[in-house]
């Protein structure tokens, strides 16, 4: 008989594939994994504290910085929380150009889960062609906030910039050739049988291990269940446009794989009508007082982010810093369900699990 | 005139144009290594929206290679403290030994081949085997997880692809009834044998992939899995020697699939009058193209899903070709 041994395995904080400094320690048996768990923390600021003593303008650079691959909703759900307190009314213009600004940010956050993802599984240059698109987003994106990762772009009440000159021209132009470019995507990748064969069937979950764990997001989807908060909940102006909920029934890795490919392409459906209804001329401001000081009281608000459902709570005793801010933050929801996920898998993939899930260390350790 | 020389006096003149003569095939496979990484890295570059070196000997980086292994010398030679040293400096040199001993076989031309043995074919096979007992001691002697499971990785998936890669090549022995390189390329007079072969080529292909651990079977190295697989521990001079194994694997093995299925030196009818280093030189980097487009396109194959394609579709299709090609040869006659 050979004496065999559960060798400890310890994956990150600086490991090619974890994402940023996420750990992972790992019981195996050879490649086998018998158990997981994972450690975080590596990258929590404390923004939640920090926060309690920070006026509210002063908080949005801090937000940029939880899910820094999509900062904008990250602005969004802040602004839109002491909106909500404080009944503040947004003018058209600003809505129009917020929710430009987040879809585009959402097709970025999705090619860079897309280029990093197919890295993590071995292919080298799907990465480079999503980082040839998302360069354009980030371009422009960073003329109209001149950011081009923190954008720091909204502001209580509207958007701290208008668009400059000839940049709804830009936005316009950059759909189609998206949209021809996913097509590219669709032939190297999506029909690679060596790909489809490292995804199908991998990570899997039911839809009601999914609700249990508080999946959110394309990792709630992949299950069946169509629950998009930019239809279920109408937020901002999405009520005005038509697109779809994107939705697999597999509930594994190829299934989050389909929706945020999908996704990609409802966003382009939002910003080609966004684009098209843009008004000619108006303020993107509001009418805000000079200091910004919500009403004694506490609100939840919640907006889809591309990783999930993002929340924000805020307490406030009716000062100028909130006496209780806290983040729902969609990456460290998802992560709950990895280590289940990943007993009795190997190595290969626990890579192709973990990616799947798209997590933004930013935003796990807050 | 190499043949001449081996059966000629053992004089200390003949000895040393021996000599000089195998030193200029060293210098000829280096200088191939240190321009295929060059080349590899300016398709992918090409392919991938990239430059590519640009910055080292000029626009084109002519001088990239060179410099990164003077990078390479210089740098400390560090050995982990928990390392079983005396087989972590062994390791390097029996993965790379094994990797220019395969080239004495191989004929690039009608008259520059080193070793004429009549079983040439199953000589490279069984040397490039050793390489495999390097990866697996140094996955070992570097006492560090990720290493080991890098070279189990390398010896399940070696095991698994030599023998179809054996099997694969049974056909176009039986073709030719010689395991003669010599032999197997003048056979092919008559057509090369990707012609009459197919399905023994497309075999032998995939397996010489996965034989030189490149993507998508590059699951020793595993980069985002493994960090680097079995020479995640190795710096400097040490780990070059593992890279300078696989690219002249790399070399050696687009030169055996030249030989044994695009027809070596031979040229295209018509077109004789180009000498044979040419049409070798030719065919070659066909082959060691694709190999850089394989790796440009592909993700990475599952451990266990290699296996099963080894054992259950490789291996099966090539002993069906073997019984195929003896059914044609014998009662067809074709051949």
């Amino acid at each position: 008989m050979i004496r065999t041994e559960e060798m400890l395995l310890n994956v990150g904080p600086q490991h090619p594939s974890t994402h940023g400094v996420f750990r992972l320690v790992i019981k195996i048996d050879g490649e086998m994994i018998i158990d997981a768990k994972p450690v975080i923390g590596y990258l929590h600021r404390g923004t939640e504290k920090i926060a309690e003593n920070l006026q509210y303008t002063q908080i949005i650079p801090y937000t940029d910085r939880l899910d820094y691959l999509a900062a904008m909703t990250n602005n969004y759900v802040l602004c839109h929380a002491v909106e909500t307190m404080m009944e503040l009314e947004i003018p058209e213009r600003a809505e129009y150009l917020r929710i430009i600004t987040m879809e585009l940010g959402r097709i970025a956050s999705h090619l860079v889960w897309w280029g990093t993802y197919l890295l993590d599984l071995g292919a080298t240059s799907p990465f480079l062609y999503a980082f040839r698109e998302r360069e354009m987003i980030i371009n422009l994106l960073n003329e109209i906030s001149g950011g081009r990762l923190t954008f720091n772009y909204m502001r209580v009440g509207g958007v701290k910039w208008d668009a400059p000159d000839g940049w709804i021209e830009k936005v316009k132009a950059f759909i189609p050739y998206m949209r021809e470019q996913l097509a590219g995507y669709g032939d190297l990748v999506t029909g690679n049988e060596i790909f489809l064969n490292r995804v199908k069937g991998i990570g899997q979950y039911t839809k009601e291990e999914a609700m249990d764990y508080s999946l959110s997001g394309a990792n709630l989807r992949c299950t069946g269940l169509a629950w998009d908060l930019r239809k279920n909940e109408p937020y901002s102006i999405y009520d005005r446009f038509s697109f779809e909920i994107c939705t697999a029934d597999t509930g594994d890795a190829w299934g989050r794989y389909q929706v945020r490919i999908q996704e990609i392409e409802q966003s382009l459906r939002i910003l080609e009508q966004a684009v098209e209804q843009f008004p000619e001329t108006g303020e993107v401001m509001g009418k805000v007082p000079k200091v910004i000081k919500p009403p004694k009281g506490e609100t939840f608000v919640r907006i889809e982010s591309p990783r999930g459902e993002i929340g924000c709570y805020i307490a406030s005793e009716g000062k100028k810093e909130p006496y209780r801010l806290k983040f729902r933050r969609p990456s460290f929801y998802n992560l709950q369900i990895l280590p289940k996920l990943l007993v009795g898998q190997n190595m290969a993939n626990l890579i192709a699990i973990l990616g799947a899930i798209d997590i933004v260390l930013g935003e796990v350790d807050g | 005139m190499i043949e001449g020389l081996l059966t000629s006096e053992a004089t200390w003149l003949h000895f040393f144009i021996y000599f000089a003569l195998t030193l200029l095939l060293l210098l000829i496979v280096l200088g191939f290594v240190t321009y295929a990484i060059l080349a590899e890295r300016k398709v992918m570059g090409f392919m991938q929206l990239r430059h590519g070196p640009n910055q080292v000997g000029g626009r084109w980086g002519l001088l990239q290679t060179v410099a990164d292994v003077l990078k390479l010398l210089i740098k400390e030679d560090a050995i982990p403290r928990a390392a079983d040293k005396p087989l972590f400096i062994l390791a390097p040199v029996i993965a790379f030994t094994p990797a220019f001993m395969v080239l004495a076989i191989i004929p690039f031309t009608d008259r520059f081949q080193f070793a004429d043995i009549g079983v040439g074919l199953l000589y490279y096979i069984a040397v490039s085997g050793i390489t495999t007992v390097g990866i697996v001691t140094a996955g070992w002697a570097s006492n560090n997880k990720y290493a080991l499971m890098g070279a189990m990785r390398a010896a399940a998936q070696m095991i698994s692809y030599e023998i179809p890669l054996v099997m694969s090549v049974i056909g176009v022995i039986l073709l030719t009834g010689s395991m003669n390189l010599n032999d197997i390329v003048l056979a092919q007079e008559s057509g090369w044998y990707i012609l009459w072969q197919p399905i023994a080529f497309i075999v032998f292909f995939i397996a010489a992939v996965a034989e030189l651990n490149r993507v998508p079977f590059d699951l020793a190295e595993a980069e985002s899995e493994l960090v680097a697989g079995y020479f995640v521990e190795y710096t400097g001079f040490r780990w070059a020697f593992f890279m300078l194994a696989e690219y002249v694997y790399m070399f050696a093995m687009s030169a055996l699939i030249t030989v044994v299925f695009l027809g070596g030196w031979l040229p295209l009818p018509y077109l004789g009058f180009i000498p044979g280093a040419v049409w070798f030189a030719l065919k070659f980097m066909v082959v060691i193209f694709l190999l850089i487009w394989f790796r440009v396109t592909f993700p990475r194959i599952r451990a266990d899903q290699l296996m099963e394609f080894g054992w259950k579709v490789l291996l099966p299709v090539a002993i069906a070709n073997i019984f195929l090609t003896a059914l044609l040869k014998e009662w067809i006659n074709l051949f």
